[in-house]
């Protein structure tokens, strides 16, 4: 009941801002602002082109033909969606339309990398791979801690590999040093300090892209993991200890039972490849910390660039996150990918920039031939890609508000919205942590946008309401579809389109004319359009 | 559309061929046609089996870990049973905890599993285990039984859900590997109207919603026609509709049983929650689990599980014997439990503390062999166990009363081979 409430104060504030905003277009918010196209002309062109060759050389050596190039609202759209969770609001498309066409993809994207909604909706993406979505041990797990501080990382671009050895090395307390939360997770209440096995099966999974968790009980059975290799990297984690003062350095051994004789034996720390690379002076931790993010551990940023990809397009480059068992013979996009991103200081927004600059990305997810499972295997088309739970409803919620709900939202604002949100997603079923397995929709959540609460309250005729405030405000039936088109579908409508709903519009006044445009939200939240990445 | 899977496309593998989009729409709309053929081979392969297999599993989830000792394990008289007595059942020499009379009384019917032993003693990988029948594991999501049921079987005429959890904690069963359209369907007190399966505006007003959505359809689908075909959205809003058209959906309500049948079960949520298992099995629900929390007990141990045993008598003794009246119970497995059992000795707070070494599940219908006592826990308290049923042997015994093969296996999305359970059927109570 209380979030009924704080919704419609929330409500009440956001369109107020809303209005002001309207009547001061560029007042009080953060703007999108001109920048210099960074795609052109800059030191990145050659990284990109590079790339580009390397899908082009692909697509002629499988005679595919590839999509076109998709227009920039789809590229925003997709930028939106990836990077914050939600699409842009009809506030943010209006200052890009003062931008000019050439600058606004660019514009957009040095935008959102500054925006806070960037560092949440990434930290959390990430912190999924790190920590899983378990509420964790209680007393000695923050796991809101941990991706606020995440959050931050991400906004000041800190190297990434600085990030990922702090997550390793990092002792103290769980709420004074958040980065140990990555270690503490993994607690037992009646157990012995942290799992070691547990933290070896997440190193090898969310930092190498590789799954040795399988050899945690017996040599891999298709793989060429040991039983040993395994068991070697848990042990680098076998004198990390827990106290008063939190994780520690202390004594202890990583013990191992062996699977055929059943004996026990004590594993001294190994690294199961690039041997080489492997410090040998330091603490267990800060020696596996050094070699994980070592820019000649080709793994590492492998791994990374696959995560990257799959947070940008909503599916891996191969064909999962976290087993790139392939990685001895990857293909060649990875593979340059991964060298720029090693060779400058694992700097995440810059492969982010590559990736999204790069013609795969800019592809259309139609074109006038057919596109067949071979363009999908090989990228020669945007992938369709159900959005997450989160997406759907800050998508819903944005675009019925106008207005950008943003970091600088009023906190009634950003509080029903966090909450719509995690009622929202609760209802319509998380994806955990393997986020990018395909699945298809469900009928709950079909049910959910066909006649739940949360559509229906956003759209219905309420004073500050998007349809409300269209139905009132706009000058004619053109320009009432034309915004429900762009802060919904985040495009204009077609001939056709325009046509016919202008046709549903025409004569409509007053009550009548809210509840027209209602339905026209309605149909436009319950499209395929609507619900999956194109 | 008779044949409707509705929620749980049978065979529905898509997460196994993810990457071929076009077998994405097999999966998502078309799953119905080609399973049940396969199905029909499988079992006529069987042999030795007689009587038909239980259609459904009626899962009544304690959840928080319910103490054995006040359940259906009592140790009246010994230092680990406390002042918990025992009371006189339906089976001969056989006692359950006092508390529980009116199940005592159907005792003859159910069966007790006193030796159920499990490896995790946390209430999130507790459940986990119990649900799916394997330990969490990183690197793969398990189905819950629920899941593989609708999976492997049939959804015959069922317009509704077939994997339905009503007054679920935070971890209902789910799908796992298999998909989320397998996820537990979740719903709470029924004395509630069922949430958004009520359109929102006029039937006029609905008309025009929808042929408007065919004119953005239409719009979207230029170029990309195949692919938005294989996405299954359209066909998840026609099901979606079908079913909110349903009379299935009646099933749901519990206020159309007779106010007697009603006061039976009990006057509460959970009650409630059993009565409409009943009544959504009947409309050939697979799986309905029915949660009732309150078990974890770490302080003032007996108060408590008397006034959940309060709530759970009636509710579970009803459902056995409305499901028997209505000749369901042969065709329903029922089966009652939750993540671990508690510990024997008795903690200062009066409590009793987590333990996965040794407790109790309750099974009954679905040609499960009745009046049977399977395993028992060291009246001294210890760990030792008589006759050790693991999670996988449990699930096992489920699958094989549905006519399942729990040795038969599908492929995890990296193509691992996953078997519907690991363990091996309790023969004392199959066949």
């Amino acid at each position: 009941m209380w979030l009924r409430n704080l919704l419609f104060i929330g409500l009440v504030v956001a369109a107020i801002a809303a209005l002001r905003a309207n009547l001061f277009p560029l007042s009080g918010n953060a703007q999108v602002r001109p920048v210099a196209p960074v795609t052109r002309g800059s030191e990145l062109d050659e990284v990109i082109g590079r790339v580009n060759a390397a899908f082009r050389a692909e697509w002629t050596a499988q005679s595919l033909q590839h999509a076109p190039l998709a227009d920039e609202y789809t590229i925003i759209r997709r930028l939106s969606l990836a990077l914050t969770g939600t699409i842009p609001s009809w506030e943010e498309m209006r200052q890009l339309e003062a931008i000019p066409p050439e600058n606004r993809v660019d514009s957009w994207l040095s935008y959102l990398l500054h925006d806070r909604r960037f560092g949440n909706y990434f930290a959390e993406r990430l912190a999924r791979a790190y920590v899983g979505t378990e509420d964790g041990p209680f007393i000695i797990y923050r796991r809101r801690r941990f991706v606020t501080w995440l959050s931050e990382q991400l906004l000041t671009n800190r190297p990434y590999g600085s990030l990922v050895a702090e997550l390793i090395v990092s002792d103290g307390l769980w709420t004074d040093k958040p980065a140990t939360n990555f270690i503490t997770v993994t607690t037992v209440p009646e157990g012995d300090g942290p799992d070691q096995e547990r933290l070896a099966g997440r190193v090898a999974r969310a930092f190498l892209g590789v799954r040795l968790d399988c050899a945690q009980c017996h040599n891999h059975p298709f793989e060429e993991w040991q039983q040993k290799d395994f068991h070697g990297l848990a042990a680098f984690f076998g004198k990390t200890q827990q106290g008063l003062t939190g994780l520690y350095e202390g004594k202890g051994e990583h013990m191992m039972t062996d699977h055929k004789t059943a004996k026990k034996e004590t594993i001294e720390p190994a690294v199961p490849f690039l041997k080489e690379l492997l410090p040998t002076d330091g603490s267990r931790r800060s020696r596996l910390a050094r070699w994980v993010t070592h820019p000649q551990n080709e793994y590492f940023a492998r791994a990374t660039v696959q995560r990257v990809w799959a947070l940008l397009f909503g599916r891996p480059y191969l064909d999962s996150v976290e087993s790139m068992d392939a990685l001895s013979n990857p293909p060649q996009p990875l593979v340059l990918l991964a060298q720029d991103f090693a060779a400058h200081h694992h700097d995440l927004q810059r492969l982010i920039r590559i990736i999204t600059a790069s013609e795969v990305f800019w592809q259309d997810s139609k074109a006038n031939h057919e596109l067949t499972d071979e363009h999908e295997r090989h990228w020669a088309a945007f992938p369709l890609v159900r959005l997450r739970p989160e997406q759907v409803v800050g998508s819903v919620q944005q675009a019925a508000a106008l207005k950008t709900i943003n970091a600088e939202s009023n906190l009634l604002v950003r509080a029903t919205y966090q909450g719509s949100i995690n009622e929202f997603v609760k209802r319509y079923g998380d994806t955990g942590e393997d986020e990018f397995t395909g699945r298809g929709g469900t009928i709950p959540q079909r049910l959910l946008l066909l006649n739940g609460d949360m559509v229906k309250e956003s759209t219905e005729n309420k004073p500050f309401n998007a349809s409300t405030l269209i139905a009132n405000l706009s000058a004619n039936d053109r320009a009432a579809v034309e915004t429900a088109y762009l802060s919904v579908l985040t495009r204009r409508p077609t001939a056709e389109e325009a046509a016919h709903f202008e046709s549903r519009l025409a004569g409509s006044k007053g009550q009548e004319r809210i509840s027209r445009l209602e339905d026209l939200f309605w149909t436009l939240i319950n499209s395929t359009e609507f619900s999956w990445n194109h | 559309m008779n044949s409707f899977d509705t929620f749980c496309p049978s065979h529905g593998n898509h997460a196994l061929e993810r990457r071929g989009f076009l077998k994405l729409a097999g999966a998502a709309g078309l799953g119905w046609l080609t399973p049940v053929g396969q199905l029909l081979a499988r079992q006529a392969e069987k042999k030795g089996k007689t009587s038909e297999p239980a259609y459904s599993v009626i899962v009544l989830w304690l959840a928080g870990g319910p103490s054995q000792l006040e359940t259906f394990d009592p140790h009246p008289g010994t230092k680990i049973g406390g002042e918990t007595k025992g009371i006189a059942t339906g089976q001969k020499n056989v006692q359950i905890a006092e508390g529980l009379p009116l199940l005592a009384e159907q005792l003859a019917d159910v069966s007790l599993i006193r030796s159920v032993v499990s490896k995790e003693g946390d209430h999130e990988r507790g459940t986990y285990t119990l649900k799916t029948g394997y330990r969490p594991d990183p690197t793969i999501e398990h189905p819950a039984l629920g899941a593989i049921a609708c999976h492997e079987l049939p959804a015959d005429k069922t317009e509704v859900p077939r994997h339905v959890s009503i007054l679920p904690n935070q971890w209902p069963g789910r799908g796992g590997f298999l998909g989320d359209e397998y996820d537990a369907f979740k719903l709470f007190d029924p004395a509630n109207p069922l949430p958004d399966v009520t359109r929102r505006v006029s039937a006029e007003r609905d008309q025009r919603r929808v042929a408007d959505l065919s004119i953005v359809e239409q719009a979207f689908a230029k170029g990309r026609e195949k692919r938005v075909e294989a996405t299954g959205h359209r066909q998840t809003i026609a099901r979606a509709r079908i079913m909110m058209d349903s009379a299935q959906l009646k099933a749901f309500d519990v206020a159309s049983d007779s106010e007697s049948v009603r006061k039976q079960y009990g006057d509460t949520p959970f009650g409630r929650g059993c009565l409409a298992a009943r009544r959504l099995i009947e409309v050939g629900v697979r799986c309905v689990e029915v949660t009732l929390d309150g078990w974890d007990t770490h302080a003032n141990n007996y108060n408590s599980c008397k006034a959940n045993n309060a709530i759970l008598d009636p509710a579970f003794a009803a459902l056995l014997k409305d499901l028997k009246q209505r000749d369901l119970l042969k065709k329903t497995v029922v089966l009652c439990l939750g993540e671990f059992g508690r510990t024997p000795n008795i903690n200062p707070a009066a409590g009793r503390d987590h333990w996965p070494d040794g407790f109790s599940a309750a099974i009954a219908g679905g040609g499960i062999r009745p009046g049977v006592v399977v395993g028992a826990t060291d009246p001294q308290g210890s760990k030792k166990v008589e006759r050790p049923v693991t999670v996988g042997d449990l699930h096992a015994t489920v699958l094989t009363a549905l006519g399942l093969d729990p040795k038969h296996a599908n492929a995890s999305p990296i193509g691992r081979p996953i078997r519907l359970a690991e363990g091996e059927a309790v023969k004392e109570l199959i066949g």
